[in-house]
């Protein structure tokens, strides 16, 4: 999923000063999962800031909407009719769906209600990390599983550099060392003969180096 | 044991804490509450395991937005007693009461009979 983590309550406060009719839109997806967007942390939020701006003295009327995805033009028409009562929207989506809302919909504000992190998976309750960068060519296969672009701080593809110690990585002890990671899951897979296979140089324009990409499937377009 | 405590304390009886959700406490302020505070079994002894440990956690999630937005985090709080220990029961009444008297009364409350004037 894509983790994001909601925004400190300052922040949108600042953001959203002068506004007087704001609607709040959740995302039902990857957001709620990580518990940042989703249609209880947008209740949270529209209650503290209908307090705030009460406190304050000030009239703002505050609404709540949670959308299937904010990813999909389909999600994002059912608020076609109704977005023109507000003055601006502040969308706890990634930062993926605040953009595309913001295409959509171009005369209104669209205020980001998280900071999109990166795409990853809940250890624990309360615990995300980072397993994916979609670099657009996955070489899994040949990493035991395990993505040395994603967990090895310095995306070393041939074995691990000089600084690992103890199983840990030299940017920061609290780091897993994803290359010792890879190294255990090749040895528990019996397949350690992977990890003496020397990588080819691999092609960075598929990732964000070669500028913002695109997916094209002429075969399902329309 | 018939103990007295503050009238001025509504009691809303749920089946576990663990029930509390953070919407639930900041609607009450929403409303015009002065001070809301969550009565669960002592921990390590819920039934469902968890149940005060996760009211315990929202209760601090309030407190830091109550505190963020200008309403007082101190106005929510979480204690913990078992169901036999009336005389603790009071205790925390009497403390809650006291600090929330401390504090006044919430400015949401305030806010809201001004507009209404
Ligand atoms: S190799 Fe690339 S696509 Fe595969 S998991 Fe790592 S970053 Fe993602
Ligand atoms: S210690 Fe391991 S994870 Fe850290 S930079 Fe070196 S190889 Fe990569």
């Amino acid at each position: 999923m894509i983790v994001a983590k909601q925004k400190p309550i300052e922040e949108i406060i600042e953001e959203t000063k002068g506004y007087k009719k704001i609607l709040i839109a959740g995302c039902n997806e990857c957001v709620t999962v990580c518990e940042a967007g989703g249609k209880r942390e947008v209740a949270v939020l529209a209650s503290a800031l209908r307090m705030y701006f009460m406190n304050q003295g000030k009239d703002v009327k505050i609404d709540e909407v949670t959308l299937e995805r904010q990813c999909d033009h389909e999600y994002l028409e059912e608020i076609r009719n109704t977005i023109d009562q507000y003055d601006a929207v502040i969308s706890l989506a990634c930062g993926v769906g605040v953009q595309f809302l913001a295409e959509k919909y171009m005369q209104m504000p669209i205020l980001p209600g998280v900071d999109t992190c990166f795409m990853g998976v809940t250890e624990e309750r309360g615990v995300w990390t980072e397993r994916c960068q979609g670099c657009g060519q996955c070489i899994l296969a040949r990493t035991g599983g395990i993505c040395p672009v994603s967990r090895c701080a310095k995306r070393l593809l041939n074995g691990p550099c000089g600084g690992s110690t103890k199983g840990n990585c030299e940017i920061n002890k609290d780091l897993v060392c994803g290359w010792q990671l890879i190294i255990d899951r090749l040895k528990e897979l019996d397949r350690l003969e992977d990890y003496e296979k020397l990588a080819p140089i691999k092609d960075w324009s598929t990732e964000r180096a070669g500028g913002p990409r695109k997916v094209i499937r002429e075969d399902v377009q329309l | 044991m018939r103990l007295q405590y503050p009238s001025n304390i509504k009691i809303v009886s749920i089946p576990c804490t663990g029930k509390v959700d953070l919407i639930h406490l900041l609607s009450s302020f929403e409303k015009g509450a002065d001070g809301v505070y969550v009565l669960g079994c002592l921990e390590r002894e819920c039934r469902y395991e968890k149940g005060n440990l996760r009211a315990r956690k929202r209760v601090e999630q309030a407190q830091k937005i109550l505190e963020s937005i200008g309403i007082g985090g101190e106005r929510v709080q979480m204690y913990n007693l078992s169901s036999s220990e009336a005389p603790r029961f009071v205790r925390f009444a009497n403390e809650m009461t006291e600090k929330i008297k401390e504090m006044g009364p919430n400015p949401i409350k305030i806010a809201m009979q001004k507009k209404a004037a």
